[in-house]
């Protein structure tokens, strides 16, 4: 249960810099603070016990595997989110780098000329 | 375990307010490196040793981005000037936000036991339907197989959507006419750019 809320912890974090702070890099990085305490906490979500990775080792009985995996179902989608999560980013950047070269600055509220 | 999984949760709280209140904005960025590398080490100690290898790799790739975003420009350090207001009303919602999930992961499965109604299925016959020993490795690319198809559109609008914006060329003012002409080629154009053939 703490490792859930401390998960909770690290969103609402993610939420502030991406709400309350000015520099538009700030607000990036929070929203991958967001990514990461969302991953973690599917993982979490997953994790059993005394778990071990769901891969099928040499000499390892199909039975044991169902009795002691973790969930392999949020890992696969988490994989798939880390990888679009650095997509976004890459995009978000670029935007970033463009705007920095038009108004040289970051401060978001600099950036207010909406004509093109 | 859980000690150390509480450990190397609150490193990456500590890295993450280091992140977040910093006025450089390059130690910013390298204290999200932090925060993304004890990740890493969290899944490899929840048993996902696939998403600690690519959470690694795209870690790297982040660092090396954004530090081509902060370190190319003048003005790495932040002015200050902050609005009380938005601060405050922020802060409050999420001390509510706070409260309502320490509420709520009370409702969530106990850690440690996670209901496993459709993974079972998966552990049970991916190796003999799929033939692949890694389970996620079954789920990513046979029994979700849609979701990955998804996945590499996303990414590859993503990034061919970074690759127009940044791009140099076809820049030119509304008057400026064409440099080059495109499309049907008329016949002087044939005879300027073939006269050697």
């Amino acid at each position: 249960m703490t490792l859930y809320f401390l998960t909770m912890v690290l969103f609402v974090m993610g939420l502030y810099c991406l709400v309350a702070k000015k520099n538009i890099i700030k607000k990036i990085i929070g929203i991958v603070i967001i990514e990461y305490s969302i991953n973690l906490f599917l993982i979490l979500v997953g994790w059993r016990k005394g778990g071990i990775a769901p891969i099928l080792m040499k000499g390892m009985d199909q039975k044991e595997l169902v009795e002691h995996s973790v969930d392999p179902l949020p890992q696969a989608l988490v994989l798939t989110s880390i990888v679009i999560g650095l997509g976004v980013l890459a995009l978000m950047v670029s935007i970033c780098l463009r705007l920095y070269e038009k108004y040289k600055t970051f401060d978001m509220s600099k950036i207010n000329r909406l004509k093109g | 375990m859980e000690t150390y999984l509480l450990v190397l949760t609150v490193f990456m709280i500590i890295g993450s307010v280091i992140a977040i209140e910093t006025k450089n904005l390059l130690s910013s960025v390298i204290s999200v490196g932090v925060v993304g590398f004890s990740l890493g080490i969290i899944f490899l100690m929840l048993g996902a040793p696939d998403i600690a290898i690519t959470q690694v790799v795209v870690e790297i790739l982040i660092l090396v981005i954004l530090i081509r975003a902060t370190i190319s420009t003048d003005n790495t350090a932040i002015e200050k000037h902050r609005d009380n207001l938005p601060i405050v009303a922020s802060l409050i919602f999420f001390g509510l936000f706070l409260l309502f999930s320490y509420f709520a992961v009370h409702d969530l499965p106990v850690f440690g036991e996670p209901v496993m109604k459709v993974a079972s299925r998966y552990l049970e016959t991916g190796v003999r339907e799929t033939g692949a020993t890694n389970i996620v490795t079954a789920v990513l690319l046979d029994f979700r197989a849609y979701d990955t198809i998804g996945e590499a559109t996303v990414l590859f609008v993503s990034i061919v959507g970074a690759f127009v914006i940044l791009r140099r060329q076809g820049r030119k003012g509304r008057g400026e006419k064409d440099v080059e002409k495109v499309g049907i080629l008329e016949d002087e154009d044939i005879k300027k750019n073939f006269e050697g053939f």
